[in-house]
């Protein structure tokens, strides 16, 4: 779970957790009194998360890196050649 | 004319000798037969290593005796790894053995139902200590060979389900002396370096011999105490390695393990959409509802509110159902049916799945009626089903 919390800390809000988010706001919609002003709000909010969830889909070209460590036990990232 | 010889003192010629002996042979592998094995009080182990034409007499000193996962016996066929040394009192050299372990089907299968049981027992394999794959790594740490099928098959899986994540190669031998070391080390390496969701170790196909690395207590253990959850990938779908009981998931082939830890990009897209739908559905229904009861305090006689406030909000319901369906037109439905392969599934996103699933439409005068609440008694109702729609009256 280390590993997870610091990539999450590296960049902006995941994919996952844009996901979990567009999950909660159906399950508000469909199961629960909510008001009209609120609703509202949910909706502007599942549309851009879900836009933000089909653009992070669309985007992407695989990575390849090597893991490096030098003498003092330090890690870097290496480009891998094809 | 008579050649001159150096001349030695036996320490002198000995020491010579030690020091080409143990500089030329400081890492060797040696295959042997077990005999005269003698276990010393000290815990130490001393053997004879023979073949049909020599013998080479040997040494296992008794911290690593601890390590062995087998049991050595006289006639057993061994490969030892060490290095030789020369004892010069004695002037005779030997090995000193770093690792052993046995050969032939017999003994590696011995050795691999030991380990087994024994970690077993230790609690290592519970399923208990099994940890969830993420659904959606970003990093992806894995450990195998850089050269061979193994790498390219696994990214190209990947590549084709879900390009958008970074593989991060610590690259290993993954057969051989040394190749169980450098597995642990690796995936113990990916735990301190700490930045990726998961871990696949892998390696193609091959015999049990060539598979052993991957039968090494060192390994399943490096496996075990790895806080990244680790998915195995060893040889074939048939090919079941100590590693594969010690890891979080075990994949039957490299690219069937690329396959489990990522998801397929359409699948997920789908459920974008589909998730996307049922909000707008809902709010819609929601807007509609809001709508349905405003106007009915309006048409209803028994109101006593001043009447402004409830065409304003009679408005403001308008309002936003209208923006709601310029929302709904130009907005992500459209750019999202553009996309790839989703087009021709359009049609099965539509609110009618529910009625599929067994979910019924209640509407009054056409409206949809989501609460009790609107309902009195004796109104018509029209109740849509899958297959069509009955009419009914309230009691």
């Amino acid at each position: 779970m280390t590993a997870k919390k610091q990539t999450a800390a590296a960049g902006e809000a995941t994919f996952e957790d844009a996901m979990r988010r567009l999950e909660e706001i159906v399950e508000r919609l469909e199961h629960g009194e909510v008001p009209l002003e609120q609703a509202m709000q949910l909706y502007e909010e599942g549309l851009a998360v879900s836009r933000v969830c089909a653009e992070k889909l669309k985007k992407a070209e695989l990575v390849l890196k090597r893991l490096t460590k030098d003498a003092e036990g330090n890690f870097a990232l290496t480009d891998e050649e094809e | 004319m008579a050649v001159t010889q150096q001349q030695f003192t036996v320490s002198e010629i000995t020491r010579r000798i030690k020091q080409v002996l143990e500089g030329g042979f400081a890492s060797v592998v040696v295959e042997g037969e077990l005999s005269n094995l003698k276990r010393h009080s000290s815990g130490h182990m001393y053997f004879t290593l023979k073949d049909e034409g020599a013998q080479l007499p040997a040494v296992l000193w008794c911290s690593r005796v601890a390590s062995l996962r087998f049991a050595p016996e006289d006639g057993m066929k061994v490969l030892c790894g060490g290095r030789i040394t020369v004892y010069e009192p004695r002037g005779n050299y030997q090995i000193d053995v770093q690792s052993m372990r046995p050969m032939g089907l017999g003994e590696l299968q011995a050795a691999f139902d030991r380990l087994k049981e024994k970690l077993t027992a230790e609690g290592l394999f519970d399923q208990g200590r099994k940890k969830p794959l993420p659904p959606f790594p970003v990093r992806i740490g894995i450990v195998t060979s850089p050269t061979g099928a193994v790498i390219q098959d696994m990214r190209n899986v990947i590549a084709r389900r879900f390009p958008g994540v970074e593989l991060i190669l610590n690259p290993v031998r993954v057969q051989g002396s040394g190749a169980a070391e450098e597995i642990a080390i690796a995936v113990d390496d990916f735990n301190r370096y700490g930045r990726v969701d998961v871990l696949i170790v892998a390696r193609g196909g091959g015999s049990l011999e060539d598979l052993w690395a991957f039968n090494e207590e060192g390994v399943a253990r490096a496996i075990a105490r790895s806080v990244i959850p680790v998915v195995s990938a060893v040889g074939h779908e048939t090919d079941f390695t100590i590693a594969d009981f010690a890891a979080d998931l075990r994949a039957p082939t490299p690219s069937a393990a690329a396959e489990l830890v990522v998801p397929d990009r359409r699948e997920v897209l789908e459920n974008v959409l589909n998730s996307w739908y049922r909000v707008r559905d809902a709010v819609r229904d929601i807007v509609r509802t809001q709508k349905n009861r405003v106007h009915n305090l309006l048409n209803s006689y028994a109101f006593n509110r001043p009447i402004d406030l409830l065409r304003q909000q009679s408005q403001r319901v308008d309002e936003l159902e209208r923006a709601l369906v310029r929302n709904a037109g130009h907005g992500f439905a459209l750019t999202a049916a553009r996309h790839e392969a989703v087009a021709g599934r359009l049609a099965s996103l539509d609110p009618g799945l529910a009625l599929r699933r067994g979910y019924a439409i209640v509407r009054r005068e056409g409206v949809i009626v989501s609460s009790r609440a609107v309902l009195r008694a004796n109104d018509e109702a029209e109740i849509e089903f899958r297959d069509g729609s009955v009419r009914s009256t309230i009691r």
